[in-house]
């Protein structure tokens, strides 16, 4: 079967198929990740984008379960290289092609993905589709409706399509009862703080301050999340009063971004975003630099923060991106990069520790 | 942290002669290390042994010591030059021990040196196996179970504990000299012992066997804040129970998921931070193929084999970063060169697949045991980039030079099914590819996966290969399989043998760039490689450069190995940068990850790529380069001219017919006559019967060799019939017979070697070497000496006439090496090469003549005459310079040691001096002999063939008037006793005991004095002798001029201690 993938600026690419068939419409990123594919396909941060992965071998040791960040795979689409028919590895239940069709997801394989980052590194990020419907990549560009759809794509309603429904709590006798916020939550997230001996309610992306008051928490954890930030202007708003609670509060990517909107700062998008398991991250108050995940496309821009509210805390030594804040009045920092890792370094989990360490402290 | 500005003046130790464990790299990691501290106004003082090496040029260093690599000789540079600091991670296992001791002792301290990047205790830690253990249970990290022992009966206590299989290590011994795998408790008894002896301390570890396990390791980088990183990590193809130096090694682990991944990058990043390192570090690790268990193998605490694999397989130059966090600066206050806009404080993404594949000696050394473990056997190695692991595995196998293009070797097509599958039970440097025959045959990959252990994802990923390669045989050619094939690496000569059609179109490659950041930042760094893809970066970087410079192509000379060693690097090295200086744009093209060669800023361009006509034609294509270089890469880029002919381009120097003409023996002979200058009377033969008849009409003895050798190749020499019998099955066994053979006169006389420079009119000779044995021993393996020792005044003026005379008669623009034997008061001529050779950079460094330079300005059309260094030879320099061969034969088991045509030394170390006598002792201590003076008891045991018995005499006299007990076996002994000389008779090892071999293990043996007629079969009993003397590493000299010069040493006074050591940069 024939698989293309349609960029909003006429290019096609012809590959193999794999996954599912259909047509689907999303943001083109690329991942610079050489391992962890499990653990992407499954982020919810992916929601409305098709992933291209750079590191060209892919499938090499299959779909586990055991590595998955969420129930389901997120992202809109998969570009691979050369996709593994024969995986090895002992956790192994079955291929990447399986679990894309058994996902509905479409994949593309056998195109020269190093070309495609090339082009959206230069171009920035792009909207396009992967379909298996057309004979030949003129007959997809002929069909205006598709392009018409290409072209018009953003990713909206990102977040309320990837929270939870309903708050569910995690370890009932923990120490410290943390409310984690579900923007599209990876599940290490929840494991990092179980593991910290952490009572975990996982609560709904619109969930009020009032309703935390209830909950009688030690602290407040922002997850992760796909889409604009600024487009989440419920929750911003409910994230102003939820700071005035005192509470101790650690976020993480969305999270963080949307602490920063809610505390006065803007948010910007990136050309290509920084989606990979290598980014540098300086700590400025240590003078330390860690290697970090990162999956994001817009970033807080620094100078938009009001110096009394809080500081830059870390930024990205290759470009200066704002990767942390430490706000001043109250309990809370937040950070763009991922510290659960999966996949990726675990160099800065140690952050979680900070946070149980907030915690204590504000007993 | 910044730059530490108290450090002014560093002492850079290298790695000293190639030998097998540590081959080049360390010439590529300390090149960029000493050019790194230059940089930063720091003045480098460097001391190494071996002259090959680009990091001994004055360019390179500020102060330059080509001394023996000993404690004393250290200390001694140390006080002469005072440095402030030592830089001792960038030089191997060599140069760390050496620093080490000189810490453990006190000197540094005493002499108010600081050793930078790291501390005799971090390298304790990681090298002594009980600190190693500690340091690891306490960090909480697994090791393997295991034991240090000092003695066999602890070996044999332990190994029962534990149960076998065990593995033995010795302690600071490199590339795991002296271990081995034991089945039983009689492997323990040999191999304890041996590793016992070798290490350095008398300490070895018993290691519970996990063989099967997979065999990954993480290159880490630490600096002073404490940042950490890892470069790249690695998978081998072949389950741990291979060294990682034999085994084909990928880049990056392939099978691994983020879990596993990340589990042993964190083990990696806590091991260095514990450890303290500040710079580079290796983690070898063992994991589980079936569960999350892992296991520490080794860390080794400073740049190593791997890392100069790493940096090249990611474009992240380690050793410059180490060099730089050394001197203070930490990773985010480096720029990654690569990119010039990121910090080096990143990890690199690949968008591509690497895999190194090794080169070993065996296709030299046949009766060797090719049997791999955990010592490492590899001279070299090489490194293929790929889109997919199929296409980088071709590459690898086509860059080789085995004469492969496909994963089929021809030898097992012989074989029944039953035969392979009993091979796969072997582990030795055939098994890829008896894994490939496997495949083919149709043996289940699970069958495979059960013998070997080698991980299932590379057997799915070679059968794709064995299908492509069924579909080619048996499908009509279409596009699809072409494309697919080409994909998977087979070149189009490849796809036309095995579909036995043309192919259906040409497809040619486009190149891809190494950015260290999978395409996330644009690079300016020029380093390519080649796939099948529509896009070619190569072909937009060049247009984006717009340079109206002329361009010209470099081809390098491939692995290391014996015959063609780093000094081909460092002729091509050279060649780049004078066309550089000269206002070309140089491009390279090369596959070997360990040379400087293919360093990412050496050349404008860089093509990591195989070296056979296909890959040449794809860059020649993207290139369109105005000319062509093949001069400087050995045999691997002479190989290419033929080829390079046909296609028309330019090739810059002597013509490209000057090489058949010197190497085709009736051309030769032509020439020879025109010129007038006499050659060793010989034949061409091809059968048996008519090397017989040459050989009686010629007298014996005769030298035999094929018609095309390299380093000496199966060249013999025959003293009769039964010789010339038994080689000529050999030969017929190794090569392919439709190459005639050649049978010459052998002339016993004086061999010396030239090397000149010419301009198509002028030469040029910076230096005439005269080798100490005579002639049957190959160059490669003399001792030579410059200036010339003997020669008289009218002999000289011959070879420089007669140098000449080839030159021009064969138009010889740049380089050409001519081998002439004295006999008689006659020259004779035994060989020409019209192009660089072994001996060049030891010439340019001992007179001073930049050779390379001078030989491409001639090939860009300057004249000699024009230049600063004149024509004809330049007089005698007012010292002695000797290269010594070294050799790895405690590697090779089974190699004999007798010295004869046939090239078998893997490195040279020189010595300058005043004197001979100094010079000569230089050279053997650098070499690694150990003289000491006679002790009560010690003797010298003298065993040689008839027609040296007369000629031993005199030195056997000078050994006994030094008062050493002498030893013979019985024929020597009478000769000996018959000419008043005293000797006791000692039985031989076929006879029993107490013989020869007790003699010998007794330790009172300082010396061995063994020629034999006939060598190689290792059941001999003069190759056993030799070989227990390596074991027992006792010196053993096979030939009586080796024997003479080395006793005129030990009576000369010279001295260690207060012989002169010279800067050769103020020579």
């Amino acid at each position: 079967m024939k698989t293309f993938l349609v960029l909003a600026n006429g290019t096609v690419l012809e590959g193999q198929h794999f996954g599912a068939t259909g047509t689907r419409v999303g943001e083109v990123v690329f991942n610079t990740g050489m391992v962890g594919y499990e653990e992407t396909l499954t982020d919810p941060s992916y929601y409305g984008q098709i992933i291209t992965q750079s590191y060209p071998l892919v499938g090499n040791y299959g779909i586990n379960g055991e590595d998955a960040e969420s129930d389901r795979i997120w992202a809109f689409g998969y570009i691979v290289r050369e996709l593994c028919d024969a995986p090895s590895n002992f956790r192994c239940k079955k291929t990447l092609d399986a679990y894309l069709k058994e996902q509905g997801i479409i994949g593309l394989a056998g195109v020269d993905t190093r070309s495609l980052v090339r082009l959206l590194r230069e171009s920035g990020v792009m909207n396009g589709a992967l379909t298996t419907e057309y004979e030949t990549a003129e007959e997809a560009l002929e069909d205006a409706e598709l392009m018409e759809r290409i072209r018009n794509y953003t990713v909206t309603k990102a977040v309320e399509s990837v929270t939870c429904e309903k708050p569910v709590v995690h370890q009932e006798d923990g120490q410290y009862h943390v409310a984690l916020f579900d923007f599209g939550s990876k599940y290490n997230i929840l494991r990092s703080l179980v593991k910290r001996d952490c009572k975990v309610t996982v609560v709904p992306a619109t969930t009020t301050a009032a309703q935390l008051k209830e909950m009688h928490l030690d602290g407040i954890m922002l997850s992760n999340g796909p889409g604009d930030p600024a487009e989440n202007v419920e929750i911003i708003e409910n994230l102003k009063e939820i700071a005035a609670l005192g509470l101790p509060i650690f976020g993480i990517c969305l999270g963080h971004q949307l602490m920063a909107l809610a505390q006065g700062a803007t948010t910007e998008k990136l050309k290509y975003g920084h989606r990979g398991v290598n980014q540098p991250v300086t700590d400025l108050a240590h003078g330390r630099t860690y290697i970090t995940s990162q999956n994001h496309g817009y970033a807080v821009v620094g100078d938009s923060l009001d110096a009394s509210v809080g500081e830059v805390s870390h930024v990205n030594a290759n470009d200066n991106t704002v990767e942390g804040i430490r706000y001043k009045h109250m309990p809370c920092f937040t950070v763009q990069f991922h510290p659960e890792a999966c996949g990726g370094p675990k160099d800065t989990d140690y952050l979680f520790d900070e946070f149980v360490d907030m915690m204590k402290g504000e007993r | 942290m910044p730059k530490d500005t108290s450090i002014k003046k560093v002492l850079v130790i290298g790695s000293g002669p190639i030998i097998i464990g540590q081959a080049a790299e360390f010439d590529y990691s300390g090149t960029q290390a000493c050019r790194a501290l230059k940089a930063e106004g720091i003045e480098v003082v460097l001391v190494n042994s071996n002259p090959a090496t680009i990091m001994t040029d004055p360019n390179i260093a500020d102060r330059v010591y080509v001394e023996p690599m000993t404690p004393e000789v250290i200390k001694r540079i140390i006080q002469k030059e005072k440095p402030d600091s030592i830089l001792p991670n960038l030089g191997g296992q060599t140069g760390l021990n050496m620093a080490m001791s000189l810490a453990r002792e006190g000197f540094l301290e005493q002499e108010g040196v600081r050793l930078l990047g790291c501390k005799p205790d971090t390298i304790d830690r990681a090298e002594d196996r009980q600190l190693f253990k500690d340091t690891m249970e306490k960090l909480g990290e697994p090791c393997i179970p295991s034991k240090v022992v000092e003695n066999l009966d602890d070996a044999l206590a332990f190994a029962e504990e534990i149960g076998y299989p065990v593995i033995v290590r010795p302690a600071f011994t490199m590339g795991g000299t002296g271990g081995g795998i034991c089945a039983d408790v009689a492997q323990l008894r040999e191999i304890g012992t041996n590793g016992l002896r070798l290490s350095p301390i008398h300490q070895v570890l018993i290691e519970k066997c996990i063989a099967g396990w997979k065999e990954i390791e993480y290159e880490v980088m630490r600096d002073s804040k404490g940042n950490v990183i890892t470069v790249c990590n690695m998978e081998n193809f072949d389950p741990v129970g291979v060294h990682t130096g034999d085994s084909i090694v990928v880049a990056p682990s392939q099978t691994l998921t983020d879990k596993e991944y990340q589990m042993l990058r964190s083990s990696a990043l806590r091991i260095i931070s514990e450890l303290g390192i500040e710079g580079g570090c290796n983690c070898q690790f063992a994991l589980n193929p079936d569960s999350f268990e892992y296991a520490v193998i080794e860390v080794n605490p400073r740049v190593s084999r791997s890392s100069a694999l790493a940096s090249k397989a990611t474009g992240y130059p380690i050793a410059k970063v180490a060099t730089k966090i050394a001197i203070g600066y930490s990773l985010d206050e480096i720029t990654n060169d690569i990119t010039g806009q990121t910090c080096a404080c990143f990890e690199p993404a690949l968008d591509y697949c690497v895999v190194k594949f090794p080169k070993w000696p065996f296709d030299k050394f046949v009766y060797a045991k090719k049997d791999l473990g955990t010592q490492m056997m590899a001279t070299g190695e090489v490194m293929a980039i790929g889109q997919s692991f199929e296409e980088a595995l071709m590459k690898a196998v086509r860059s080789i030079e085995l004469g492969l293009d496909t994963m089929n070797l021809p030898a097992l097509a012989e074989c029944t099914d039953e035969e392979i599958h009993a091979k796969l039970h072997v582990c030795d440097s055939e098994r890829s590819f008896v894994v490939y025959e496997a495949i083919k045959r149709g043996i289940a990959l699970e069958e495979i996966h059960r013998i070997t252990r080698i991980d299932l994802w590379f057997l799915h990923k070679m059968e794709k290969l064995a299908q492509t390669q069924h579909r080619l045989a048996t499908e009509e050619p279409n596009m699809e399989l072409y494309k697919l094939a080409k994909r998977q690496g087979f070149t189009d000569k490849a796809i036309e043998r095995l579909s036995g059609m043309p192919v259906p179109a040409r497809l040619r490659a486009g190149f891809k760039m190494v950015d260290t950041c999978a395409a996330e930042f644009s690079a300016r760094t020029p380093y390519f490689y080649s796939s099948f893809d529509e896009e070619n970066e190569a072909e937009q970087f060049i247009a984006g450069k717009n340079s109206d410079k002329k361009k010209v192509l470099v081809f390098g000379s491939g692995p290391i190995r014996i015959g063609q060693g780093i000094e081909f690097d460092y002729c091509s090295v050279h060649c780049v940068w004078t066309l550089k200086n000269f206002g070309y744009e140089a491009i390279i093209a090369n596959n070997n990850p360990e040379t400087v060669s293919t360093d990412f800023d050496t050349g404008d361009r860089l093509y990591f790529d195989p070296l056979d006509p296909e890959s040449v034609e794809n860059i020649l294509e993207t290139e369109k380069p105005w000319a062509c270089v093949v001069q400087f890469g050995g045999q691997t880029a002479i190989k290419l001219t033929k080829h390079l002919t046909k296609l028309g381009v330019r090739m810059l120097g002597t013509p490209a017919d000057a090489i058949d003409e010197a190497e085709d023996r009736e051309r030769f002979d032509a020439l020879l006559e025109r010129c007038g200058i006499p050659r060793p009377k010989g034949y061409t033969v091809l059968t048996t019967e008519q090397a017989l008849e040459a050989g009686s009409e010629l007298g014996y003895p005769v030298l035999l060799r094929p018609s095309y050798v390299l380093g000496g190749q199966n060249m013999i020499i025959a003293y009769g019939p039964e010789d010339v019998v038994e080689y000529m099955k050999v030969i017929a066994e190794n090569t392919d017979m439709e190459n005639p053979v050649l049978v010459d006169k052998y002339l016993m006389g004086t061999e010396c070697e030239v090397d000149a420079i010419c301009d198509g009119e002028d030469f040029l000779i910076p230096g005439m070497m005269e080798h100490v044995e005579r002639a049957g021993i190959h160059s490669g393996d003399s001792i030579s000496v410059y200036p010339t020792r003997t020669l008289s005044p009218r002999i000289k003026q011959m070879l420089v006439e007669y140098t000449g005379r080839l030159a021009r008669e064969l138009k010889v623009v740049g380089l050409v090496n001519i081998q002439y034997v004295v006999y008689n008061n006659q020259v004779y001529v035994i060989e020409v090469n019209p192009r660089s050779s072994r001996t060049v950079p030891y010439i340019s460094k001992v007179t001073g003549v930049p050779m390379v330079e001078l030989a491409v300005r001639c090939m860009l059309g300057e004249k000699l005459k024009d230049m600063e260094w004149g024509t004809g030879l330049r007089p005698d320099a007012p010292y002695v310079a000797v290269k010594v061969p070294v050799f790895s034969f405690e590697k090779l088991h089974g190699v004999d040691t007798q010295l004869g045509p046939e090239m078998k030394s893997t490195g040279e170390v020189l010595g300058i001096a005043r004197t001979f006598s100094e010079a000569l002792l230089k050279g053997l201590v650098g070499a690694g002999y150990k003289f000491k003076a006679p002790r009560p008891g010690s003797c010298c045991l003298i065993t040689v063939k008839n027609a040296d018995k007369l000629e031993i005499l005199d030195t056997a006299w000078q050994l006994k008037s030094m008062g050493y007990k002498l030893y013979g076996t019985s024929g020597t002994a009478k000769v000996l006793n018959s000419n008043m000389i005293a000797c006791n008779t000692v039985r031989r090892i076929s006879e029993e005991e107490p013989n020869l071999l007790n003699l010998l293990e007794s330790g009172l043996v300082d010396y061995v004095i063994s020629t034999s007629d006939k060598g190689r079969d290792p059941e001999l009993d003069s190759v056993r002798l030799r070989r227990k003397a390596v074991e027992l590493s006792v010196p053993c000299l096979t030939s009586i001029d080796t024997a003479k010069v080395l006793v005129e040493t030990l009576r000369s006074g010279a001295n260690m201690d207060d012989v002169e050591l010279i800067d050769i940069s103020t020579l």
